[in-house]
């Protein structure tokens, strides 16, 4: 039975139960998760998933079905209670449901990869994980070690009442390894090459060879033994240099959930909040410095992040939507149901669902800061730097439901004083005001410095969604930032 | 909704495709079903049916596991040959216990009340759908407008293993939350229980009304400083949930535990007592692990003194040899381990807060005795600073006020707060009722509100 048969009875039986609008996804994904911790293998699990959900407008509301039995009996059930839930929506609505236009859309499109992932030898990446905490518990101090590799391929079949038949194929490859020192009182970590597992992209099993896990794995652990003898990180305002992957939290946090419309027109107000970009700032707010250019870019020609796909689950083209340009605050992300609400008669394309039992909902793409025009490396904008401090990989990150105000910790910081890196702080945190944060940026380093880091783990929505997320960024530099308020008492 | 005789029935098939000494399986499933509102509108209304299979198999001391969402005789055999597969490779773990017996397994306690309701598994879209229209309309009532969610519910889950263990639950849970919004304030409440007769929707919404109302006005920005703080049950769980996986067995054998070199000693005040108890009649949740053990009441703290960690099987056996074993307190499986495998070990995951006899206050009276102080129903964006002190920092949310000579005067802007859930717990002046609580930060639990001097606000945002 092919995947288009399967779909047709849905398509089918929303449109004999008066259904306006249906479209169908049917997600066929494998995953794989490998962790050691401290010499053992902690996690060795696969695991796949495969079911339909089925999306339809009826009295001009929305309903939503989804089963993992894809036989004509339980396909046509769900499509029924999809059409029965979407009327029940309809008796509480005050407002009428209308959807940008589209074309109808055929592809076919897979990420570009080199190594199939699941392809590759599991005894191998065991071995691989096993030498990276081998040399992380060579570092005397070290009492816990955690190295994993995840995998995943992501299948899925669009199709629409309105004529849309889209196949996309997306793997994701993440690793990395968290390293943690116990002594005294305190609890030092550190990871490698990202916080919270590692990094993450659309790619392959390459990936892995690119971040040189093992070759980082001693430097990283030292680290965190070191972090014992630091000194807490002063609390007062300092100038900020901050590594590129806190930068793409920062820009995660404070610009990219703040952009999502829904949040803007209060469908997340019970949830994930709102936001304070409120729809008469488009075009009109200073979000940022001069220098400050921001993209939502979910097109290939952007990298192998989280957020690239040729359509998304809408079926609207990938996009790259100007959001914040030259300072100035020029774009949402949109959806066929809002666009309208800030004058656009056609969606940006950032509808994502988590997997076949979720709907689709506004959603980070690669929300990503355009590198420096001019060469500059981060040991030009330290040695431009009289007085400040460089802080990176985070360690734990807050921001209030209108996305104001913010609090970030990092895991590791060094003083900077004359141009240069000096000692090492612990604990260090930043605060502030979204808009007073990115107007006091001044300096951004150029495109060689420039990484398009993965979120893999963004919550939102009820029923909860995870998705994964991509932000390019460079290391950049911040005058006058709240420091150390974490620490205060 | 599958029976425990159909689980049965799979892992018998499921034992036939495999080769490994060991197999155990875990099946959970059901039918979930959620009405999403905002701008007084139902504008996602979503339902979903599923059953997942996962498999585990255990070969000469190394194990993995694989899941699918199928249940036909080639789905089965894929999802044992990638286990198999996926413990075939490793290196051979002396610490792994074999999978466990009927024979070793510690007894029920007691046997908790029935926590599956049919008036909750038959709701419908339209009763849902009713619901929603009578919180939507005392929005209209109010001229505010409302967001949220109605959720309904019914799941199992079972575990069989080639010992013989079989454990099977089941459950129906409904859900409503509800924020209240105006343009300068809102208000928020939510309810959980397996018996949707339990949820008051006009009655949340009131609530969640009155406070939108009370804080309507433009809110006033105190100066961040330490505040005496009253947390409604919400907030309150919000924050202590984020010490309770330190009370496994794993976290202190990896010396992550803000518990270690504390275990005994007069960490809180002395009018915290913190029980695990999957048994308790406000309670949700299976009675089993992740490897089928009953799970076993815990006291966890007593008077301020942690006492006991929870375990899974194989940690247990990990402590009594470990150099820690002196001063942990009880020391066995007490049915608190997830699916192996897995890094997280074990967790307590059934709180249960007393309050000291007699010495209980309503919220009416922790405010009629506040003369300056800050009343919080809702806590946000929580997260871990330092984990040994456990700071932790996160923002108010949906109805902060001012208390003022024993009543509340004002909304006020709320606050970022960075504050050691240690020295929180040393604080409590007074603590209620505990009731049933549910936030979004932590997982559920009955918890009092709680009075609690010198918390630390340390920044004001912009409403």
């Amino acid at each position: 039975m092919s995947m288009k048969e399967i779909a047709s009875w849905a398509l089918n039986t929303a449109e004999q139960r008066s259904a306006s609008y249906c479209d169908v996804r049917i997600v066929d994904e494998r995953s794989r998760a490998l962790m050691t911790k401290n010499g053992k293998v902690a996690h060795a699990s696969d695991s796949e998933t495969l079911g339909i959900g089925i999306r339809v407008i009826a009295n001009g509301a929305w309903g939503f079905d989804s089963t993992d039995n894809l036989s004509r009996e339980s396909v046509d059930a769900a499509a029924a209670r999809a059409v029965e839930i979407a009327k029940a929506s309809a008796t509480v609505k005050n407002q009428v449901l209308v959807l940008a236009p589209e074309k109808a859309a055929v592809a076919d499109w897979t990420t570009p990869h080199q190594i199939d992932p699941f392809t590759t030898s599991l005894a191998e990446n065991l071995d691989l994980l096993a030498r990276v905490d081998e040399q992380l518990r060579k570092v005397e101090g070290i009492t816990l070690a955690e190295v994993n590799m995840n995998f995943r391929k992501y299948e899925q079949w669009f199709y629409s009442s309105e004529g849309s038949d889209i196949h996309q194929t997306r793997f994701v490859t993440g690793a990395g390894f968290d390293v943690y020192s116990f002594a005294g009182t305190e609890i030092q970590k550190r990871s490698y090459p990202n916080s919270f597992g590692g990094q993450y992209q659309n790619k392959g099993y390459e990936l892995v060879a690119e971040l040189d896990l093992l070759g980082n794995a001693r430097r990283v652990a030292e680290q965190a033994v070191a972090l014992h003898k630091a000194d807490q990180c002063p609390q007062r305002n300092f100038n900020l240099i901050l590594d590129s992957s806190q930068l793409g939290l920062q820009i995660h946090e404070s610009i990219g959930h703040p952009i999502e419309l829904d949040r803007v027109l209060g469908y997340e107000a019970n949830f994930a909040g709102m936001s304070f970009l409120t729809t008469e700032k488009l075009r009109k707010l200073k979000y940022g410095s001069d220098i400050v250019n921001v993209v939502a870019d979910a097109t290939q020609q952007h990298g192998p992040g989280l957020g690239t796909f040729a359509y998304d689950d809408e079926g609207v083209p990938a996009q790259s939507t100007p959001i914040i340009t030259n300072g100035q605050f020029t774009g949402y992300l949109t959806s066929r149901e809002t666009a309208h609400a800030i004058g656009e008669n056609r969606s940006n394309g950032t509808m994502r669902a988590e997997s076949w039992n979720r709907i689709p909902i506004i959603r980070m793409t690669n929300i990503s800061i355009l590198p420096g025009e001019k060469p500059l490396t981060f040991d030009q904008l330290v040695a431009g730097t009289d007085d400040g401090i460089f802080m990176q990989t985070n360690r734990s990150w807050s921001i209030d439901d209108k996305r104001y105000n913010f609090q970030f910790g990092c895991e590791i910081a060094w003083e900077i004083k004359g141009g240069k890196l000096g000692r090492m702080l612990k604990n260090p945190s930043y605060s502030g005001i979204t808009t007073e944060f990115w107007n006091s940026m001044d300096a951004i380093c150029s495109r060689d410095q420039w990484t398009l880091w993965g979120t893999p783990n963004c919550g939102k929505a009820q029923p909860m969604q995870t998705m994964g997320t991509g932000h390019g960024a460079s290391p950049a530099r911040f005058r006058n930032i709240k420091v150390g308020s974490a620490f205060k008492s | 909704m599958l029976t425990p005789d159909q689980t049965q029935s799979i892992f018998d098939r499921l034992k036939k495709f495999s080769s490994a000494g060991e197999v155990e399986l875990i099946i959970t499933g059901g039918r979930f079903a959620l009405t999403r509102f905002a701008n007084n509108t139902i504008h996602q209304n979503v339902a979903e049916e599923t059953a997942v299979v996962s498999v585990r198999t255990q070969i000469d001391g190394k194990t993995a596991r694989a899941t699918t969402n199928k249940t036909d005789d080639d789905s089965l055999r894929r999802a044992i040959q990638s286990a198999e597969q996926l413990t075939q490779v490793q290196e051979p773990d002396p610490d792994l216990l074999p999978m466990a017996k009927p024979s070793e397994l510690p007894a029920r306690q007691t046997n908790a009340p029935s926590r599956h309701f049919d008036s909750t598994a038959r709701i419908t879209p339209q009763e849902r759908a009713a619901g929603v229209g009578k919180i939507v309309d005392i929005a209209k009532k109010n001229n505010i407008v409302t967001a949220g969610i109605f959720s309904t519910s019914e799941s199992f889950e079972a575990i069989v293993n080639s010992k013989g263990v079989n454990a099977f639950h089941k459950q129906t849970l409904a859900e409503i939350s509800i924020t209240m919004l105006a343009d300068d304030s809102s208000g928020w409440q939510k309810f959980n229980s397996p018996d949707v007769a339990n949820l008051r929707p006009e009655l949340l919404a009131d609530i969640a009304a009155r406070k939108t109302r009370e804080s309507t006005k433009p809110p006033q920005e105190l100066a961040p400083g330490k505040y005496t703080v009253i947390l409604e049950p919400s907030a309150a769980l919000d924050l202590v949930g984020f010490m309770f996986y330190d009370f496994g067995a794993q976290a202190m054998l990896d010396e992550r535990s803000f518990l270690n070199k504390r275990m005994q000693t007069q960490l809180f005040g002395s009018n915290i007592t913190i029980h695990e108890d999957a048994y308790h009649p406000l309670q949700s949740g299976a009675q089993f692990d992740g490897e089928g053990i009953p799970r076993q009441r815990v006291a966890l703290v007593e008077g301020g003194v942690p006492k006991n960690l929870v375990y899974s099987r194989g940690n247990a056996t990990r402590m009594k040899s470990s150099e820690l074993a002196t001063g942990v307190g009880n020391i066995a499986p007490t049915g608190h381990g997830f699916p192996l495998p897995n890094e997280m070990g074990d967790a307590p995951m059934n709180i249960v807060f007393s309050a000291p006899a007699n010495s209980t206050k309503t919220l009416d009276e922790m405010i009629s005795s506040t003369e300056r102080g800050v009343l919080v129903t809702r806590c946000w964006y929580i997260r871990e600073v330092e984990p040994y002190d456990k700071i932790l920092t996160g923002m108010t949310r949906d109805g902060t006020f001012l208390v003022e000579n024993g009543k509340v005067k004002a909304g006020i802007r709320n606050f970022r707060f960075n504050q050691s859930l240690v020295e929180m717990l040393r604080n409590v002046e007074f603590m209620g009722t505990p009731v049933r609580a549910s936030g979004e930060e932590a997982f559920d639990m009955v918890v009092p509100a709680m009075k609690v001097r010198d918390f630390n606000f340390t920044e004001v945002t912009k409403f």
